[in-house]
């Protein structure tokens, strides 16, 4: 039931907060009720078995049995953190937008609870239907966050995002309805629990790209490489950002962004072996790209917002680079930066919020000299931007260094190309630092009639726990890492045939592979025969487990 | 006394000043800000001369105190501890740290005096100690790098620290990114001895390198330890990314003395002497070390002569001081260039601070040609800068000739030198004297240029006290570490030096015997070239003056090509940054705005077209929906009558 109530907890708070008669008591109730939800939340913790891969607090049952459509939750080592961070992050935002969010203050707060339902829901959902109805879900609470309480180019902004993500999903639920076909194929019994799924051995042709595991590869990668956005899908992200209120761009990059990432980690990686290993060399080649692409672009931004949205296309580069180096380094690296760029740049934008409330203007070059007029948020801005470009002790520094070890220990190219970030991180965070904070004091710092005034107490309050954070997670990284070890050595060590199994249950030994492949004569495409594993390039230095 | 306890007090003493002042950064009272960073300092000094008594007390082969407080990071066969250890090496460097660092936080009180930011700057001071602490105290190399990239971090603010000005700021960021790009090599030598050796603890990396040398440059160590000496290229100020520290000097100048010149820039000769064992097994890494050492000491040493402001000539002496360090690493004297480390410490925090005494006496002017005979109101200053000047120049017994005549002397001798490298040492350390002379006699000699209503005055003592310690520290430095050669003249004076680090250094294979008429000529001949080019100096400079300024002109081109630092920031510009910065732009506009995005606007133009085409179809027309079903069916009958 924890999961359940962890879930759906939002969505009675929603409807709570719509119902509500007053308006005025609104933002403490709200409040109150996020915290209710995180405190929820930590109690995972007393319950989960770090010591166990399988999945844990399992909540199943039949849905819709025609089609074997099942209400499965479940929580393991690769999901515990980000739910963690969903909830964690949430009386932030509302807190953070306590002033800047002035009109159709319900309506706000009720969009903001179901968004975290839903997102809460994609990372929990066992089921391949289940799982594609949160995620989208997600998307519809975004688009009147973004449409109603944005900028001025907030339509165009939001019908872009929505559009965008979509297009990628439609292709991801064709090949989920697919996979449910095959499992019918298989077993008799149609089945879009992802258990089963997993043990489908889906036959892989290596070199030719309309095989079966290929096609559906690259139909979850896409859906989930809009998402993230990787090189070249993330044209849509600046614009969103840009156009986002405050609370909103925390949404999308703390969280948001990490269902595509987990969506790699929970669907395509394990689902698709070979095909993920066959080209692992193409997605470690699209994030190195994205790693330097977004550094060089967000240097030259002149909005502040916009160099930040950039510098997450950069972040997210990291991660997919770690996620595909299969090894333990990378994939807990990968994990991590997650949790990482969630914190960091969560703050950064509600950083960014701050100083947009006092000057309404994002503009770097109308800043300059603000250290001196506004000491308390230079300190707080300086500290996440050492966590963002990864300095050591900040939470960043693990991360990177993690993804980027993995990443040397598999393709060593790669990462003499990936450290370029290293620099290029700073220099572009550096910069606008520097523009913003030193020098002579800008026409928006020194206007007379508006004084700026520092952080007030509840803002430092917002500011305060994301700091702690940032030096917690830098510090004892292990208190992080070993939660989520059992599940990433588990998966690193059964990549090529992954199972799941729920914890506590009679546990039928390694599962055997009980699907057989489609027979050519059921299935449409000829050249789904099942032939020996075409050789790869990738197969001797990436199948190896991480010792 | 319980040696967790002490390491604990040595590393966070600093780190609970930081804290202290940094929450009071609002403050101005600079004694009371100045007083918590100096004790904090202080307290750090006290523990690890009690860390090092013990250190002493134990056998030399097992002189080792090791404290672990957790474990940090843990994956897979990764392992890394927050641990600490005191040995031989680090012994010295906590030393220096801590107590050229009091000193340096001491004079800071007067110089810092009007300042509004002094406790945000001594909050600064202090969190520079607690990671230079980290960085000579790690027990392995990721705590080390922690430490690394700490001390840059401070560095950059306080080299920004009068950031309302925009090419201070400029000059901070500039030492980070520099610094940065060393780190990213830094990073990628710490993954490759990672991946052959399974670990990152010092000590273990030394006991597993293999006894065999390496040969090749694509392997495993030669690509490690050239990594991590890019990465000591950035610290350390090196060719080719020196660039960052005469820019540093915008920083005040007790921050020059302590990390510019004192600690942090040593960090990268301390890596590579931690490491020695490692360094060694990897000739042609040697090599390169030893080529870009000697090249960094004379080019430096050539811009240092042209240079006029107090400060930059300072700063370019030091990037000349580091590659004498770095040439002795390469050439296997290990030895020597911490000896050399320990006595450049002394000089030139000296010297930087007796320069910092001349600012503050002439109202924060800094340009040479404005002074002249201070000698006669800073008669303190005056001395103990003498008193540097003969040791950076090498002059017998000042510290500063020991360690450069054992560096000369092993570039000469060593299997791993050549006749070549000692002639480069020895041209700098005559192009040394030559610049330092002119520093000598355009600051505190001749005739005064001081301007007309400024009135230059001695500094209090809180800055003099320091300045004196150091200069005896000059003087008397080099005594524990007299070459055989002069001890056997002497009376058979022990090398305390060596036989203190001989247990951590690896010795040089197929080290020939020591032809004594040769190394007594080799030191004539450096000692020889110093004093007459420093007397050429006093000549050109205080007798008589102005025949400098023929001697450039006579130069012509030459000079003003050494006078603009060889052009190498302009090429820096021209070759990187501005076409980065330009190509970014252009891949902004081109790619992003206007092709990816455009893509995308076409991709949705095909589906809006596509649907608009098809819907035209459904217009509700009934006649045309009639037209379609007669098309339609003529279509299909035909079709099944011709089969």
């Amino acid at each position: 039931m924890l999961l359940s109530a962890i879930v759906f907890l939002p969505l009675l708070f929603a409807l709570i907060i719509a119902l509500w008669p007053k308006e005025t008591s609104l933002r403490h109730l709200a409040l109150g009720f996020s915290l209710i939800e995180f405190f929820l939340s930590l109690s995972v913790f007393q319950k989960f078995d770090p010591s166990s891969a399988s999945l844990q607090l399992v909540e199943k049952h039949v849905w819709i049995e025609r089609f074997g459509i099942s209400y499965f939750m479940g929580i393991d080592g690769l999901s515990l953190w980000l739910v963690l961070l969903t909830t964690f992050l949430m009386p932030i935002i509302i807190l953070a937008s306590w002033k800047s969010i002035n009109t159709r203050i319900k309506g706000f707060h009720a969009c903001l609870f179901i968004l975290q339902t839903a997102m809460l829901g994609t990372f929990l959902a066992i089921d391949a239907i289940f799982f594609y109805i949160f995620w989208e879900l997600s998307l519809v609470p975004m688009y009147f966050i973004v449409g109603i309480w944005g900028g001025s180019r907030r339509i165009y902004a939001t019908v872009k995002f929505f559009i965008y993500t979509m297009a990628g999903s439609m292709l991801m639920l064709v090949a989920m309805i697919y996979m449910m076909y095959l499992t019918q194929e298989a077993t008799g019994q149609m089945s879009s629990n992802l258990l089963d799924f997993y043990k489908l051995k889906i036959p892989f042709i290596g070199g030719q790209f309309f095989s079966l595991q290929t096609l559906l590869f690259f139909a979850f990668a896409l859906a989930f490489s809009i998402k993230i956005p990787l090189f070249p899908l993330h044209t849509w992200l600046p614009d969103a950002h840009v156009e986002a209120p405050t609370p909103g761009s925390v949404v999308l990059a703390g969280v948001m962004l990490k269902m595509g990432t987990y969506g790699f980690l929970r669907w395509v990686i394990p689902l698709f072996p070979e095909a993920s290993e066959y080209w692992a060399w193409l997605f470690m080649l699209i994030g190195v790209v994205g790693i330097v692409y977004g550094a060089l672009v967000a240097m030259v931004q002149p909005d502040v917002k916009k160099l930040v949205a950039y510098s997450s296309v950069s972040h997210m580069g990291y991660i997919i680079l770690g996620l595909f180096s299969f090894n333990v380094f990378g994939l807990q690296g990968g994990l991590y930066q997650m949790l990482n760029h969630g914190v960091s740049t969560g703050a950064l934008f509600i950083l960014i919020g701050m100083i947009y409330e006092r000057t309404h203007s994002r503009e770097i070059s109308k800043y300059g000299g603000l250290a001196g007029v506004l000491p308390l948020f230079t300190i707080f801005f300086f500290i996440v931007t050492l966590s963002s470009i990864a300095v050591p002790m900040t939470n960043g520094f693990v991360g990177e260094f993690l993804i980027l070890l993995g990443t040397f220990k598999v393709m060593p190219v790669f990462a003499y190309v990936a450290v370029l970030g290293v620099i290029l991180g700073a220099v572009y965070m550096l910069w606008m630092f520097k523009r913003v904070f030193f020098g002579e004091p800008g026409p928006l710092v020194k206007d007379d009639h508006h004084p700026l005034h520092d952080l007030n107490f509840r803002e430092v309050t917002v500011l305060v726990p994301l700091v702690v954070m940032i030096f917690w997670m830098g510090l004892f990284p292990n208190q992080f890492l070993d939660w989520s070890k059992a599940s990433v050595d588990h998966l690193v060590q059964n990549r090529s045939a992954y199972n799941l199994t729920i914890y506590g249950a009679s546990a039928t030994p390694a599962a055997p592979l009980v699907a057989e492949p489609p027979t050519p004569t059921a299935e449409p495409t000829t050249e789904s025969t099942p032939m020996p594993e075409a050789p790869s390039p990738t197969t001797d230095t990436t199948a190896e487990p991480g010792e | 006394m319980n040696h967790s306890l002490l390491m604990s007090i040595l590393i966070l003493s600093p780190f609970v000043g930081f804290l202290i002042n940094g929450l009071r950064y609002k403050k101005h009272n600079y004694l009371v800000a100045g007083t918590i960073a100096t004790s904090a300092v202080f307290i750090s000094f006290i523990s690890a001369v009690f860390l090092v008594v013990d250190l002493v007390g134990l056998p030399p082969d097992s002189r080792r105190i090791a404290v672990t407080f957790f474990e940090w990071i843990r994956v897979a066969n990764l392992s890394v501890d927050a641990g600490f250890v005191v040995d031989q090496i680090s012994a010295i460097m906590i030393l220096i740290i801590t107590g050229v660092g009091s000193l340096i936080h001491l004079f800071s009180v007067g110089y810092m005096h009007h300042d509004k930011g002094v406790a945000k700057y001594f909050a600064y001071l202090n969190l520079f100690i607690f990671n230079m602490l980290l960085l000579v105290l790690g027990d392995n190399l990721l705590v080390m790098f922690v430490g690394w990239e700490g001390v840059g971090l401070c560095s950059y603010l306080l080299i920004g620290f009068w950031f309302t000005d925009e090419t201070k700021a400029a000059a901070g960021m500039k030492a980070f990114v520099t610094n940065r790009v060393g780190d990213a090599a830094f990073l990628l030598g710490m993954f490759i001895l990672f991946l052959t050796f399974g670990t990152l603890n010092f000590s273990e990396l030394n006991a597993l390198v293999p006894a065999a040398a390496e040969t090749s440059w694509l392997g495993a160590i030669t690509l490690g330890t050239l990594f991590l000496f890019v990465g000591a290229t950035g610290k350390s100020a090196q060719i080719p990314l020196y660039i960052w520290l005469p820019d540093a000097m915008a920083g005040p100048t007790p921050v020059s003395a302590l990390i510019h010149a004192a600690t942090m820039v040593t960090a990268g000769v301390y890596m590579i002497v931690r490491l020695n064992p490692m360094f060694m097994m990897a000739p042609n890494t040697m090599m390169i070390i030893a080529i870009i050492g000697a090249a960094t000491a004379v080019m430096a040493a050539t811009i240092g002569m042209t240079q006029w402001d107090i400060k930059k000539v300072l700063a370019y002496s030091t990037v000349s001081q580091l590659g004498y360090m770095f040439l002795a690493c390469g050439v296997g004297a290990f030895g020597a260039a911490m000896f050399h480390l320990m006595t450049h410490a002394f000089f030139k925090a000296l010297m930087f601070l007796g320069s910092g005494s001349v600012i503050h006496a002439m109202h924060e002017e800094q340009d040479i040609r404005k002074m002249g005979a201070l000698k006669k109101y800073l008669p303190i200053t005056h001395f103990t800068f003498l008193l540097g000047w003969l040791a950076i120049i090498g002059i017998p017994p000042f510290s500063g000739f020991f360690s450069k005549d054992e560096i000369l002397w092993m570039s000469f001798h060593s299997p791993l030198g050549h006749p070549v490298l000692w002639a480069a040492g020895a041209l700098g350390a005559t192009l040394t004297a030559f610049y330092m002379t002119r520093l000598m006699c355009l600051t505190f000699w001749g005739a005064s240029r001081v301007p007309k209503g400024t009135h230059p005055h001695e500094s209090p003592i809180t800055m003099t006290i320091p300045l004196v310690v150091l200069g005896v520290l000059s003087v008397i430095g080099g005594w524990i570490g007299i070459p055989h050669i002069v001890s056997d003249f002497l009376g058979h004076l022990p090398n305390v030096w060596e036989e203190w680090l001989h247990p951590m250094i690896k010795e040089v294979p197929n080290m020939g015997p020591a032809d004594a008429s040769l190394e007594w000529a080799l030191i004539a001949t450096s000692v020889g070239l110093a004093s007459v080019s420093a007397l050429v100096a006093y000549h050109m400079y205080v007798r008589k003056p102005g025949s400098a300024s023929r001697v450039a002109d006579a130069m012509g081109p030459a000079y003003k090509i050494v006078y603009n630092k060889y052009f190498i920031d302009e090429a820096y510009f021209a070759a990187i940054i501005n076409p980065l910065v330009k190509g970014s732009r252009a891949l902004w506009y081109y790619v992003d705005v206007n092709f990816i995005d455009k893509c995308t606007y076409w991709a949705a133009d095909v589906a809006k077209g596509g649907g608009a085409l098809i819907r035209s179809l459904q217009n509700g027309n009934m006649q045309q929906y009639a037209m379609y079903i007669g098309i339609g069916l003529v279509v299909v009958l035909s079709i099944l009558l011709m089969r």
